[in-house]
């Protein structure tokens, strides 16, 4: 197993954000992660990647326990994300944002950086090829030297993808990734998703268009109200009336 | 490597020979101040414009760096290179000791703490009785050498200053053009996606205010030894203000911001100490004051990103370049 979630669980105030969540993630699978808004999707989302805390649980990645590391040891363990509300390095062109991703991928330190010239590193050569080469995959090569402020939207969310990825992470987590793309770009997207999974990166992806979410996943985990109350295949999902209830309301007897 | 990226080195150098020929000592004294705020603000640009953290208190670390230089030469008289050495590392030290607490906060609070630290060290600097000397400050500051070699002329420290300059300029250069170079401006841009991407921005804001703390403090100690006397005036939270000014004017997060706008800055006051009294007959210094301001406002009204920003006119924009890697990629 590439992650194991038992027993996480996180409140605010007097509300169980998320109670006693539970599921795996194999390696090179992708989970889909759905529920009505303010399941907790998001939050579990920052449990994971270690912005918020979890007050109980284990999160376990690759056999280690990463429950109190920090954002960035968690990516260095293999975990990256997206964001719902994008947050892209506006500043930056395109490609320095993908190298920027790519962060983990060289060691270059302060000092060091301030001694070597930059024509003369081959480590940075290297960053910059991959990441051409990633932006050629996702369709941005053409767009390397905008800014990324200057993007339209949909491509602002296909950018964050590649950030995620230039640092070749075990997992990602994909917040809405399909959310404000056009259906020509979402199936582009799910095209990508899938041949990626292929490579062997696993992801858990939050979203809320049913049809992409029961064509690229594995497994689905539903949420709602911060309970976990199903778990297992497309198929199964689809058949289960706790589900339907959650996202379709009850039968109204008629009298 | 390619030459063009290096044209504002070659530049610079060809610059840097007109004083020699013109050869006056107000000259260069001028140029010896320009060429230590140049190495203040390049350090501080490093940290706002880069890593995105405000300072407002980095005369102390350019008075500590003054002090060290001064007390540790006339005191214990060590020798002066050492001192110089130790006027750079000591406020970097001090920086790393507040800057693990200091750079949690953001923005507004960020700039308070900076900024009472300033006042703190100039409160010390005045208050500091025979260590520090008081109001009155310390005098009889040996010229520097190395070995038998005395810099006791102003072109000898004019071309020691802007040459400490250039090679800090060459490693600054490397540094924004590198991976903490890009993880800096990634803290900028949003910390929390930074974070999320591996970078360890907490580490990094402290090394790049250390960096800046070392850059101040050694300017400090070429001060010490270039005036020979010291006292806290120089250092006081005005002082940290026109560092910032300089930062802002010249534009933030860019190589060559920081040089020009402490150039344009000394060179304004200077020259308009010139000719305000010429054109308003009788114009006392606050005349000075009011169109020193009127200028700076209307240099950030329209051209809010800093003069370097400018230089856009006459570059060759990324977009080509890349284009031109993508073909060269088939």
């Amino acid at each position: 197993m590439l992650l194991e979630l038992s027993g996480v669980t996180k409140h605010f105030g007097g509300i169980a954000a998320v109670k006693d969540i539970g599921f795996r993630v194999a390696e090179g699978s992708i989970v889909a992660l759905i529920g009505p808004n303010g399941a907790g999707k998001t939050t579990l989302f920052n449990i994971i990647t270690g912005t918020l805390p979890p007050e109980k649980g284990l999160i376990v990645i690759k056999g280690r326990d990463i429950v109190g590391l920090k954002p960035f040891e968690i990516a260095s363990a293999g975990i990256t994300r997206t964001f719902q509300n994008l947050q892209l390095f506006s500043n930056m062109t395109v490609l320095e944002n993908v190298m920027a991703g790519a962060h983990l991928r060289s060691k270059k330190g302060f000092l060091r950086s301030f001694f070597t010239f930059p024509g003369n590193c081959r480590e940075e050569r290297k960053i910059r090829e991959e990441s051409l080469t990633l932006l050629e995959d996702i369709g941005l090569v053409e767009t390397a030297g905008l800014f990324a402020s200057e993007l339209p939207f949909g491509k602002q969310r296909l950018l964050e993808i590649a950030r995620a990825l230039a640092s070749h992470p075990a997992l990602v987590l994909l917040d809405e990734p399909a959310a404000g793309l056009n259906p020509a770009e979402t199936e582009i997207l799910t095209g990508y998703l899938k041949e990626l999974k292929t490579k062997g990166t696993a992801m858990i992806l939050i979203e809320h268009d049913m049809q992409t979410v029961m064509e690229a996943a594995d497994r689905i985990v539903v949420l709602n109200f911060g309970q976990m109350i199903a778990e297992g295949t497309p198929a199964e999902i689809q058949a289960n009336t706790e589900v339907i209830k959650a996202y379709l309301g009850e039968d109204e007897k008629i009298a | 490597m390619k030459l063009k990226n290096y044209r504002g080195f070659i530049i610079l150098l060809l610059l840097l020979i007109i004083p020699l020929v013109a050869e006056s000592n107000y000259l260069y004294s001028t140029l010896v101040i320009i060429g230590l705020y140049a190495i203040i603000v390049q350090g501080l640009g490093i940290l706002m414009g880069y890593a995105g953290q405000v300072s407002f208190g980095h005369a102390a670390f350019f008075g500590l760096g003054g002090y060290t230089a001064a007390i540790i030469s006339t005191r214990f008289h060590w020798p002066t290179l050492l001192a110089l050495l130790a006027s750079a590392i000591l406020p970097g030290i001090i920086a790393g000791l507040i800057g693990r607490q200091t750079l949690k906060l953001r923005e507004l609070y960020l700039a308070l703490a900076t900024l009472s630290f300033g006042i703190l060290v100039h409160i010390f600097f005045n208050e500091g009785g025979e260590l520090t000397g008081g109001p009155s400050g310390m005098s009889g500051i040996p010229n520097l050498s190395i070995g038998s070699f005395e810099f006791d002329s102003d072109q000898k420290f004019y071309l020691l200053v802007w040459l400490i300059l250039l090679m800090l300029l060459i490693g600054i250069y490397n540094l924004v053009h590198s991976r903490t170079g890009r993880a800096l401006c990634s803290i900028r841009e949003s910390e929390y996606a930074a974070e999320n991407a591996g970078i360890d921005c907490a580490r990094l804001k402290l090394q790049a205010f250390v960096f800046s703390a070392l850059l101040a403090g050694l300017a400090g100690g070429l001060y010490a030894f270039y005036v020979s006397f010291i006292s806290p005036s120089p250092f006081s939270f005005h002082t940290s203000v026109q560092f910032v000014l300089m930062a802002v004017i010249g534009g933030l997060g860019t190589f060559w911001g920081p040089v020009i706008g402490a150039v344009v800055v000394v060179a304004l006051n200077e020259l308009l100490r010139e000719i305000v009294p010429l054109l308003i007959p009788g114009a006392g210094g606050e005349y000075q004051i009011i169109i020193y301001g009127v200028i700076l406002v209307g240099l950030m009204i329209f051209q809010p990103k800093g003069l370097s920003g400018m230089g856009q006119y006459f570059r060759i924009p990324l977009k080509k370049q890349l284009k031109a890697d993508v073909k060269i990629r088939g």
